[in-house]
């Protein structure tokens, strides 16, 4: 048999807390051995689609697939065989990591959770080639965590997420706590990884020079919902959607001669909240070019190539005004 | 920007340690800085290499343990050393500050009209009703929409990015000369940042607020700085125009910042990013050495031996402190542009 040829299939996931509305109708599909970036707004449930996916909490609703199983209701023990195939990273390397087990014990620990039974020799046999993988001496095996910097510790952790040999790795802002000498070796790390491993990734972060660096496909989230997903080369050239192009254009360039050419699109930051999202498209209460049928009709998903956007302004050929360029007024007559 | 005319803020040779069980921590070693009037400066660094206590040193808001030496002047007049008393004026009326947390900042039961109204009736001995009515200006002032109404609300009511604009409005109630911004939008969204960055240009423009903002995102820095200063391991090792400091670095540890970020257009398929290797030095006493010798490619005995004098390198009112500066060699972002 063929293995099937997507590492995640996310089906109209929906994720209530109560009433706070998360996730809310999310489909996402990531092919084997590609990036997905999923960058979007605080709060607008980039974290809780990654912690569905690695069943830290259970969906209100929709499907979770892992290489065409359905995960998103096996119980903890039929889970189990699976639990390898996916890993997961966050944001916080000095919170995820267990300050009182030392590190060699932190990177095995996939292998005990996973069932297997493991004599301390072939614990250490299989560790250090994972320390070694991320560029961490063996000997750091037998240090804690607090002894070690933050970017030593967070390749502890994609070290730990990557000894089951996962063919998914969720990386929930990996580099987003740490120093910018830092960032660029824990991204020089992963890309080195996923090219040599091959496994499918969904990195999620606010960081775009980031995501234009490591990701081959980008899905935009506001307020529980994707509002436009894509190629990396076709969202950086040709973003579609309203928020995609405002994000673009708020990211300052590191370059102070061509940040003084950009024009910002200032939107207000009245924010809505997952509570009460509003009527319509949710976008309508920041957007610049929100017009009446905003508020009465949730925009349909217009397929862009291989990808989407959901905005009423965004014709059937993928083309629409630009909130870069256009003048309100005018978008609106 | 103007650099000629006499600065509001004059630093010379600030130093600051704290006494700790293991020793003396060494935080900031003899930093001089000048801010003129209307001027934004950004200061950048590793952290933990003494921006946020050189900014606090500034009105005296270290705590107790710290021991501050040098001098920073405001319009002339010593605040090293100055009486609390004194200091307390400073603050709030003459030099103002912003932290990255709004919400730890504002007083969760009060609205933030009495809030913004009370620094104006401490400060200004303004009246209840005058100032309420002045706070409703100044929320329109950082750009809240129907400030009006939302002068009555509480801060949890607000969002992340209004409740930073509120701690703006407060903190140029007074009309300070300089405001100091530690990491203003580190915990916002880029779409949300951009706003508050307007709100300070805005402010330097309209009211002639001189801004030390302090921040690790080089893209603020690019965006809203009219000069730069750099600091590594509780020392400035480069100060320089924003335009020349991000063409031309040239302390090897600038160098190593600038392109060790992202740049547009390039991908991990075709491209490696450049890393600095080796560790930020813990801080003791500071050596007599430049303190980025350890990383440095370019180190060799005499960086070991002894610590580099901030310097001309060359380029209008740009210094660095390295023996061996960089050619000016065009950067992964000048390449980009090609
Ligand atoms: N366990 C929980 N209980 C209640 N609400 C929650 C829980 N986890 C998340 N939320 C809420 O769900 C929404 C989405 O949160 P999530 O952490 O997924 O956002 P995010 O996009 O990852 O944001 P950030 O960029 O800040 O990390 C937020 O409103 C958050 O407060
Ligand atoms: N009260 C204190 N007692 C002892 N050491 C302190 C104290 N406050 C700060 N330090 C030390 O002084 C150094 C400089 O700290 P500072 O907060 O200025 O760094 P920073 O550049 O603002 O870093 P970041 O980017 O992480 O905010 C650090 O090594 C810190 O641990
Ligand atoms: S549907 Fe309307 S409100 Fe939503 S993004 Fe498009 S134009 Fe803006
Ligand atoms: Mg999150
Ligand atoms: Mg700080």
């Amino acid at each position: 048999m063929t293995p099937h040829p997507n590492a995640l299939e996310i089906a109209d996931l929906v994720m209530h807390f109560g009433p706070v509305r998360a996730v809310d109708g999310v489909s996402l599909t990531i092919p084997r051995g590609r990036v997905t970036a999923l960058v979007g707004e605080s709060g607008s449930g980039k974290s809780t689609v990654g912690r569905c996916v690695v069943r830290l909490v259970e969906p209100t609703a929709g499907t979770v697939r892992i290489a065409g199983t359905d995960v998103t209701h096996l119980s903890r023990r039929r889970l189990r065989p699976h639990r390898g195939a996916v890993s997961i990273v966050f944001q916080d390397p000095a919170a995820s990591l267990d300050p009182r087990m030392l590190v060699g014990e932190i990177v095995a620990e996939p292998l005990r959770l996973a069932g297997k039974r493991i004599s301390r020799r072939e614990r250490d046999a299989r560790v250090a080639p994972q320390l070694e993988r991320v560029g961490l001496r063996a000997e750091v095996a037998r240090r804690y965590p607090h002894e070690l910097s933050g970017g030593q510790r967070q390749r502890v952790s994609i070290a730990r997420a990557l000894i089951s040999e996962p063919m998914l790795l969720i990386a929930d802002e990996p580099t987003s706590a740490l120093d910018v000498s830092v960032q660029a070796s824990v991204l020089n790390l992963l890309a080195d990884l996923q090219r040599d491993i091959g496994f499918a990734c969904l990195f999620i972060t606010h960081d775009l020079s980031a995501v234009e660096y490591l990701a081959d496909d980008i899905a935009v989230m506001y307020l529980g919902q994707l509002v436009e997903t894509g190629s990396r080369e076709r969202i950086f050239a040709r973003p579609a959607h309203p928020y995609t192009q405002a994000l673009l254009s708020a990211a300052p360039v590191a370059d102070p001669v061509r940040q003084r050419h950009r024009q910002p699109v200032l939107l207000g930051d009245d924010l809505p909240s997952a509570l009460d999202p509003p009527s319509g498209c949710r976008f309508r209460t920041r957007c610049p070019l929100a017009f009446d049928r905003c508020a009465t009709e949730v925009p349909e998903q217009t397929m862009i190539g291989d990808g989407m956007a959901a905005c009423h302004l965004v014709q059937s050929d993928g083309t629409g005004p630009d909130v870069r360029t256009a003048d309100p007024s005018e978008v609106l007559s | 920007m103007t650099t000629a005319s006499a600065p509001v803020l004059e630093i010379r040779d600030l130093s600051v340690s704290f006494p700790t069980e293991t020793g003396t921590v060494s935080a900031v070693d003899a930093v001089s800085l000048d801010l003129a009037a209307g001027e934004i400066v950004g200061m950048v660094g590793e952290s933990g290499c003494g921006k946020s206590v050189t900014a606090m040193s500034i009105a005296g808001l270290l705590p107790g343990s710290a021991r501050v030496t040098g001098s920073v002047r405001l319009d002339g007049t010593q605040l090293v050393g100055a009486r609390e008393s004194d200091l307390r004026r400073v603050r709030g009326r003459e030099i103002a500050y912003i932290f990255q947390e709004p919400m730890t900042s504002l007083n969760p039961v009060l609205t933030v009209g009495r809030q913004i109204g009370e620094v104006l009736q401490v400060h200004e001995r303004m009246s209840r009703r005058a100032a309420r009515a002045r706070a409703v200006e100044l929320l329109t002032l950082v750009g809240i929409p129907s400030a009006a109404q939302r002068v009555d609300n509480y801060p949890h009511q607000l969002s992340g990015g209004m409740r930073q604009r509120v701690m703006i409005a407060m903190a140029v109630a007074c009309g300070p000369k300089v405001l100091v911004a530690d990491e203003p939008t580190t915990a916002l969204d880029v779409t949300v940042q951009a706003g508050i960055l307007q709100v300070l240009r805005d402010l330097r423009d309209r009211l002639g607020t001189s801004v030390l903002i302090i921040t690790h995102d080089l893209g603020v820095i690019a965006d809203i700085a009219d000069r730069v200063v750099v600091m590594y391991a509780g020392r400035v090792v480069e100060r320089a125009p924003v335009d020349d400091l991000f063409a031309h670095p040239r302390h090897r540890y600038t160098a190593g910042l600038l392109s060790a970020s992202p740049q547009p257009g390039r991908h991990a398929g075709t491209d490696r990013l450049t890393e600095i290797p080796g560790l930020v030095p813990v801080l003791a006493s500071q050596p007599d050495a430049c303190t980025f010798a350890d990383r440095c490619p370019a180190a060799d005995e005499q960086c070991r031996a002894a610590a580099p004098p901030l310097e001309d390198v060359g380029g209008a009112d740009h210094v660095a402190a390295c023996w061996h500066p960089c050619v000016t060699a065009p950067t992964a972002a000048q390449e980009a542009n090609r």
